[in-house]
C-alpha cells in the first residue's frame, strides 16, 4: 500500500459482517491505512454498537444472522442514525442494489470486491458529510472548475471539455485527494453498473488529462496503481 | 390374469362400465315405463268398453224386458272376436251369453274385476283365458255381465317385456365387449409411452413415445411429450457443453494463475519483483471474477430476474451513451465509432442489461476490427445504429472486422464459445451470449449477420414486452426458452 496515501484524518468504522475470515480481513486493512475499525458479527450487535458508536461510516453486510442488512438500515435510519452505510451484497446485481439504496443505504458494493475498491467508497463516504457539495467553484493547485458556468480554467488558460469529460473531471475534484476507482466513476459519471470488458475509463482519463495536464509542469491528475485515479495538488 | 386385471383396471374400462351401468339403467326404466303404460292404456280401453255394452244392454232390458236382452247378447255373442257375454236368472243359471265357466263368486262382486274363464265353445281342458268383467245387477233380480278378454293385452306387455331384456342384455355385452377392446388399445398404447419413459428413466434420452398417426388425444400428448423430452435433450446437452466449457475456460486461467504464483516463490527476487508477481496475480483474479459475474449475470437475465427492473425509455439515446463511452477506446485503437440514431426510439425494457449488451457488441467490435484495421492501414469504422422495424427496435453494431461465417453464427452467441480464430483475443467469450440472453429476456433475439466485410450484429427488442402470463401455462415456457442458449437464435 506504499502507493496510497494516507489521510491524517482517521475513520471511524463499524463493520457489520458474520464471515468471520472476511470480517477480519476488512479489520485489519482498515487499522493498516490508518483507520479505527470494530467489528459485529449479527445484525443485533451490529445494530446496538452503531446505534452507540460514534461511527464515520457502517459496512453492512446483506445476510446477517439474527437480524438482516436492510432491516438494521431501516431501523437505523429510523433512529434519525444518519452515518452513511455501505452495504456489502453476495448478491451483486442491478436490483438488489436497487433495493440496498432504497432501503437507506448510501453505497453497494458487491462481493467479491478488492480492498482499494472498498477504501475508496468508504473515505468518499466518510467525507460527504462535510462534502463539496455546496461549492460552485472547485479548485485543485491552479486548476479551477466553475459548476455553473461550466467553464474550465487551468491558469489562465481556459479548457474545453466535452460534457462528459466536464462531469468527469467534476466528480474527481470533488473528491480532490481521495481516490476515485475506475468503478465509481463508471456509476456516478456513466450511471452504468456493470464491468465493460475492457477498461474503457482508461481512455477517458488519458484523453481528460491530455486535456488538462499536458504542457503542464505540475501534473493534477494521477493513477493510484491498483486502485484508480486521484486529483491532488502535489504541494498540498 | 394379470394381464385381464390390468386390464379391468384401466380408466377407459372402468368408465365404459359406469356408462353400461347407467344406460342399462336408464334403458330398463323407459321400456318398464312404457310397458305398464301400455298395460294401463288397455286395461282403461277396456274399462270404457265394457261400461258402455253395460249401459246399452241395461237400456234394452229396461225397454224391452229379460227375452230382448237375451236376443241382444246371444247375437252379440255370436260375433266373431266378440265381447264376453253372461246374462242370469237370480239364482245364477245361465239365460244367454258365450261364458262357459267362471271362478265360482265373480257373479255377486260388484265393480270391475279381472278374472280368468272359459268360453262356452271350448271344452274343459281348454285353457283359461283372463278378462275383465263388470257385473251389473239389473232389477228384478237379473245379472248382465260384460268382459273384455285381455289375452292381447298380457302379450303385448309380455313382447315388450321380452324386448326390453333382450336389448338390456345386448347392450351390457356389447358395450363390455367395446370397453374390453377400447381399454385394451388404450392400454397397450399407454404401455408403449410407459416403456420409452422407463427407457428415459433408464438414461436413454434419445428414446421418443410412439405416434399412432389418428390425431386422437393420445397423439396429441405423445406428440407434446416427445416435443418435451427433444426440449430436455437439447437443454441437457446444452448444460453439458456449457460445463465442460466452464470447466475449460476456467481452468486455464487459474492455472496460469497458480503457475505464476508458484514461479514467484521459486525465484527468490527482490521486492519489487515479488510485488509485480502479486500485482499480475491480483489483476487475473480480477479478471476471472469477472468472468463469473458475467456468467451469474446471464444465468439472472435467463432466469427471467431481471423482469422487475423494466423501464420506458430512448433507446437512441441509450446507443449515444455507449457510443460515448466506446468513442475514445475506438479512437485509440485506430477505428472511428459513428453512432447513427437520428430519432428517439421509445422502448420498455432493463435498461441497464440492454446497455450493457450493447457494450458487450461494442466491445467485441472494436476487438476484432482494431487487428484488421490496423493491418490494412485503413480508417475503418464501427457503426451503432438505433432504429425501428416494424414492431421491433432494432439495435446494432456493425464493424469491418474478420466476421463470423454463416456456419459458425449460431455457435458464436453459445456461452464460452470462442471461435478458434479468436482464441488469441483476450476475452471471457461471453459477451456475445450475454447479449442473446438480454435479447430473449426482452422476449426478443439477436440476430448475427454479414456485413461484407465484417460483422453486424442486431438486437431485435419487440417494443412492447411480451407480458409474462402468469396464469396460462406458456409463463413457465418463457424462462425455459430463455435457457436453452443454442436454440435462441437461429442462423440468420
Amino acid at each position: 500500500m506504499s502507493d496510497h496515501v494516507v489521510h491524517s484524518d482517521t475513520m471511524r468504522i463499524l463493520i457489520i459482517e458474520d464471515d468471520r475470515d472476511a470480517a477480519d480481513y476488512i479489520v485489519r486493512a482498515f487499522r493498516e491505512t490508518g483507520h479505527v475499525a470494530d467489528h459485529a458479527a449479527d445484525g443485533e450487535e451490529g445494530l446496538a454498537m452503531a446505534l452507540d458508536g460514534d461511527y464515520d461510516v457502517l459496512i453492512v453486510d446483506r445476510m446477517l444472522p439474527k437480524r438482516d442488512g436492510l432491516s438494521v438500515i431501516g431501523e437505523l435510519r429510523a433512529k434519525k442514525v444518519e452515518t452513511p452505510v455501505l452495504i456489502l451484497s453476495a448478491l451483486g446485481q442491478v436490483d438488489d442494489r436497487v433495493k440496498g439504496l432504497r432501503a437507506g443505504g448510501d453505497d453497494y458494493l458487491p462481493k467479491p470486491y478488492s480492498f482499494s475498491e472498498l477504501l475508496a467508497r468508504v473515505e468518499v463516504l466518510a467525507r460527504r458529510r462535510g462534502g463539496r457539495n455546496e461549492e460552485t467553484v472547485y479548485r485543485v493547485g491552479d486548476l479551477e472548475l466553475d459548476r455553473l458556468s461550466h467553464r474550465v480554467m487551468r491558469g489562465t488558460e481556459e479548457v474545453v471539455l466535452q460534457p462528459r469529460e466536464f462531469r468527469l473531471l467534476e466528480y474527481l475534484m470533488k473528491h480532490a485527494g481521495q481516490v476515485v476507482t475506475r468503478t465509481m466513476l463508471l456509476e456516478n459519471v456513466w450511471d452504468y453498473h456493470f464491468d465493460p470488458q475492457t477498461n474503457v475509463i482508461d481512455v477517458h482519463i488519458s484523453r481528460l488529462r491530455s486535456k488538462i495536464d499536458k504542457g503542464f509542469a505540475q501534473p493534477l491528475l494521477h493513477t493510484v496503481r491498483g486502485a484508480g485515479y486521484m486529483i491532488r495538488d502535489n504541494i498540498r | 390374469m394379470s394381464a385381464l386385471g390390468k386390464l379391468f383396471r384401466t380408466t377407459a374400462f372402468k368408465l365404459t362400465l359406469a356408462y353400461l351401468v347407467v344406460f342399462a339403467l336408464f334403458a330398463a326404466f323407459l321400456l318398464g315405463y312404457f310397458a305398464l303404460n301400455t298395460r294401463r292404456l288397455f286395461t282403461e280401453q277396456a274399462t270404457q268398453a265394457v261400461d258402455i255394452e253395460i249401459a246399452g244392454l241395461s237400456d234394452q232390458f229396461n225397454s224391452a224386458g229379460i227375452r230382448r236382452l237375451t236376443q241382444v247378447v246371444d247375437a252379440r255373442s255370436r260375433r266373431p272376436g266378440s265381447n264376453l257375454y253372461l246374462v242370469t236368472t237370480p239364482n245364477g243359471d245361465g239365460l244367454a251369453g258365450n261364458v262357459g265357466s267362471l271362478p265360482t263368486g265373480v257373479l255377486e262382486k260388484p265393480g270391475l274385476t279381472e278374472t280368468i274363464y272359459r268360453r262356452i265353445e271350448e271344452g274343459e281342458t281348454a285353457e283359461l283365458h283372463r278378462a275383465l268383467v263388470r257385473v251389473a245387477q239389473l232389477p228384478s233380480g237379473f245379472k248382465l255381465l260384460v268382459g273384455r278378454d285381455l289375452d292381447e293385452r298380457d302379450r303385448l306387455y309380455d313382447v315388450v317385456l321380452d324386448a326390453g331384456k333382450w336389448s338390456t342384455a345386448a347392450v351390457i355385452v356389447l358395450g363390455l365387449i367395446g370397453g374390453f377392446f377400447v381399454a385394451r388399445r388404450v392400454l397397450r398404447r399407454v404401455d408403449a409411452m410407459t416403456e420409452t419413459t422407463r427407457t428415459i428413466m433408464g438414461g436413454d434420452l434419445s428414446g421418443r413415445i410412439p405416434v399412432a398417426g389418428s390425431g386422437d388425444e393420445l397423439d396429441r400428448l405423445a406428440h407434446n411429450l416427445n416435443e418435451m423430452l427433444d426440449r430436455i435433450e437439447a437443454l441437457m446437452r446444452g448444460l453439458k457443453e456449457v460445463s465442460d466449457n466452464i470447466a475449460h475456460d476456467l481452468k486455464t486461467p487459474l492455472t496460469r494463475l497458480r503457475n505464476r504464483a508458484e514461479e514467484a516463490l521459486r525465484i527468490s527476487g527482490s521486492e519489487a519483483e515479488y510485488r509485480a508477481a502479486l500485482e499480475t496475480t491480483i489483476e487475473e483474479s480480477d479478471s476471472l471474477i469477472k468472468t463469473f459475474n458475467a456468467l451469474l449475470m446471464i444465468a439472472r437475465a435467463e432466469s427471467g430476474h431481471a423482469r422487475g427492473n423494466m423501464i420506458d425509455f430512448d433507446a437512441a439515446e441509450a446507443a449515444r451513451d455507449i457510443g460515448e463511452l466506446y468513442e475514445p477506446l475506438a479512437d485509440e485503437q485506430g477505428l472511428s465509432l459513428d453512432v447513427e440514431a437520428p430519432a428517439a426510439v421509445p422502448l420498455h425494457g432493463n435498461r441497464e442489461l440492454i446497455s450493457q449488451a450493447l457494450a458487450n457488441l461494442v466491445d467485441n467490435a472494436i476487438k476484432y476490427a482494431a487487428p484488421a484495421a490496423k493491418a490494412n492501414g485503413e480508417p475503418s469504422a464501427v457503426t451503432v445504429t438505433a432504429g425501428t422495424e416494424g414492431d421491433n427496435v432494432l439495435l446494432s453494431v456493425a464493424d469491418r472486422g474478420p466476421g463470423i461465417p454463416e456456419a459458425d453464427r449460431a455457435r458464436a452467441v453459445e456461452r464460452f464459445v470462442r471461435l478458434e480464430k479468436s482464441r488469441s483475443i483476450p476475452g471471457s467469450g461471453l459477451g456475445l451470449s450475454l447479449a442473446a440472453a438480454v435479447a430473449r429476456l426482452h422476449g426478443g433475439e439477436l440476430r448475427l449477420e454479414d456485413n461484407a466485410p465484417g460483422l453486424r450484429a442486431v438486437l431485435v427488442l419487440p417494443r412492447l414486452l411480451p407480458l409474462p402470463q402468469p396464469a396460462i401455462s406458456s409463463a413457465p415456457a418463457e424462462p425455459a426458452e430463455a435457457a436453452m442458449p443454442q436454440s435462441g437464435t437461429a442462423p440468420a
